[in-house]
């Protein structure tokens, strides 16, 4: 549905966006996930031909956006980072002005601007004025427009910033429901958001593409190493938890042993072993063998923050932040 | 079209929901109500005195009343003009609506005439609002009212020919006052470029002269149509929009 190939766009100073190459198929939902100023917004407005790249391509249903963009721009769904709102007026109003821009018009647009309403749960404020509407519904109207020409292509730039935690998960549903009849590429610099609404994910950190891949398999990408889970209890008395590890360190293909914690009378263990060997079945053998109890054994999966800590190379700056973020969506400066 | 349509349509609304037209219309109304009876008691108090005299002398009413007042109407325009422009697209860049105009299916050149066509109906709408007081001319003179339309017309043209350079101004900035007081400027230079001529005849000045909207407006003031200066106008419309789009333009390239 969506071919970046190379896209690079340069301000009058800086790179914002370097190379990136990525694609995403039909009904996909898509992260893109980056700290701030890693070149999001950048990326989306090329994708939205609100600016042409730099250089580069990129098409969207096979249009080029730079070619072919008002093609392009008839398919696309677009929530900017502050949501394009006119405050003077009404949100029914709004919606057949959006609408009638993307080409609807008579019966049809009444039926759509109906239907988003329902969709988005805005019927009760239609009438009201946006300036009035607070940041929640606000957000909602702002995905009632996007979707309104019913678009293949929905583009949304961080939309749950600025909210709190249950207009957060509001949106998300919102936005999951949406995933069956639009292609999504929703960005973010909020990691759960992507492990929770997306599919696949694109990292990029400094304009530069860092990571593309689905969810799980980023997970263990990264590890590069099976690792596992274990907690280990003794039949009697209190388990001495080094005598332990040095056992567990014996067995062949572990490669690392690292007490986790201590519970009550048993440790919690994370195995890793090299990739590919499958240690799971030794280990058991070795912990019964030893007059252990094995009380747990589950993999252990990285959080998508370790995750991109490590692709990112864990500097400061990178640091994302993992509760949601109470900063507003700053418009952005313009040079 | 039907793009522009739609662009117009929204901006004329947005004008009348904010209180901006009202206001602009009330008080324009009420200085232009002002000047109108200023003229029309002294062109009264003219023909008595002429009758008291015993002169029956050819008072003109068109000469006496309606060419300064549109005059003044010409005049008035230079600070209405940028009062409309001003939010044009200041206010779409700094709310950030303009996202949403540049990235839905409309070409950039529909955008900037649908929103000029909806500043200037704004501006025809205020001066034939206030023309309305012509209306008792007719009750109780007889003037001629085919120097009177084309008087308008150049009102019109002289109108949108500055909002079309205010529109251009207003891509420049995100904010609406700076846009407007730029405007302003721009305005008035326009109009104090036609005083050089009165003193200096070498090209600089002719060409000088030549660029200001007073210039050409002289041939409608005095009720003639001339095809000159309409063009005058004309290109000043062209020139504004053409700047416009071109300023729109490298809004997408740099920003
Ligand atoms: N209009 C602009 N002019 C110059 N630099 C910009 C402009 N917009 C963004 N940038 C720069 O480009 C980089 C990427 O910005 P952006 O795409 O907004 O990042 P994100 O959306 O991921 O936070 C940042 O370093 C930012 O400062
Ligand atoms: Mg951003």
């Amino acid at each position: 549905m969506i071919t970046v190939t190379d896209l690079t766009k340069r301000y009058a100073r800086t790179t914002a966006v370097d190379h990136i190459s990525f694609s995403v198929n039909k009904g996909d939902i898509v992260g893109f996930l980056g700290p701030n100023g890693a070149g999001k917004t950048t990326t989306m407005r090329m994708l939205t031909c609100f600016f042409p790249p730099t250089s580069g391509k990129a098409t969207v249903a096979g249009f080029d956006v730079f070619d072919q963009s008002i093609e392009v721009r008839r398919r696309i769904g677009y929530l900017p980072e502050a949501p394009p709102l006119y405050l003077e007026m009404e949100t029914i109003e709004y919606l057949r002005f959006v609408g009638r821009l993307k080409g609807l018009s008579g019966a049809d647009l009444e039926k759509r601007v109906t239907y988003v309403c329902d969709r988005c749960a805005i019927a009760d404020v239609k009438m009201k004025l946006l300036g009035k509407l607070s940041k929640g519904y606000r957000q909602r109207v702002g995905l009632a427009q996007a979707i309104i020409h019913n678009p293949d292509v929905l583009i949304l730039d961080e939309p749950t910033a600025g909210l709190d935690p249950k207009q957060i998960n509001e949106t998300r549903d919102l936005i999951k429901s949406l995933a069956g009849d639009h292609t999504i590429i929703l960005s973010t610099h909020i990691l759960p958001e992507v492990e929770q609404t997306c599919e696949r994910v694109i990292i990029i950190n400094k304009g530069k593409l860092v990571a593309t891949d689905s969810v799980q398999n980023l997970q263990a990408r990264a590890r590069g190493a099976e690792s596992v889970l274990i907690e280990v209890a003794p039949r009697t008395g209190s388990l001495a938890a080094p005598t332990a590890q040095q056992r567990l360190e014996k067995i062949a293909g572990v490669s690392r042993v690292q007490l986790k914690e201590e519970r009550g009378q048993g440790s919690v263990f994370e195995v890793e072993s090299d990739k590919g060997k499958l240690v799971r079945g030794d280990l058991a053998r070795a912990i019964v063998e030893a007059g252990w109890d094995l009380n747990e054994l589950r993999p252990s999966a990285m959080s998508l923050e370790e995750v991109f800590l490590q692709l990112t190379g864990s500097d400061a700056a990178a640091t994302p932040e993992a509760a949601p973020s109470t900063d507003a969506p700053a418009p952005e400066a313009e040079a | 079209m039907r793009n522009i349509w739609i662009i117009c349509r929204r901006e004329l609304s947005s004008y009348f929901t904010s209180p901006i037209a009202w206001l602009l219309l009330t008080m324009y109304s009420v200085i232009f109500g002002f000047i109108f009876w200023n003229f029309v008691a002294e062109f009264i108090k003219q023909g008595m005195e002429m009758e008291m005299m015993g002169q029956a002398s050819p008072m003109n009413i068109n000469e006496q009343v309606i060419r300064p007042l549109l005059g003044t109407s010409s005049f008035l325009g230079l600070f209405v003009v940028p009062l409309i422009s001003m939010r044009l697209f200041a206010e779409e860049k700094r709310n950030g609506t303009i996202e949403l105009l540049a990235t839905s299916p409309v070409r950039d050149i529909e955008i900037i005439l649908g929103k000029w066509f909806a500043a200037t109906v704004l501006y025809c709408w205020i001066i034939l609002y206030a023309s309305i007081s012509f209306v008792f001319l007719f009750r109780f003179g007889n003037p001629d009212w085919k120097p009177m339309l084309v008087t308008l017309l150049g009102v019109f043209l002289q109108g949108a020919a500055l909002l079309a350079i205010g529109t251009f101004i207003s891509t420049l900035t995100k904010n609406q006052i700076i846009a407007g007081a730029l405007t302003f400027g721009a305005c008035l230079l326009l109009w104090v470029f036609s005083w050089v001529s009165s003193y200096d005849s070498s090209t600089w000045a002719q060409v000088m002269s030549y660029m200001s909207v007073i210039t050409h407006f002289d041939s409608f003031d005095r009720g003639v149509l001339s095809t000159k200066d309409a063009i005058y106008y004309l290109s000043v419309i062209f020139v504004g929009l053409f700047f416009t789009a071109r300023s729109m333009e490298s809004l997408r390239w740099r920003s």
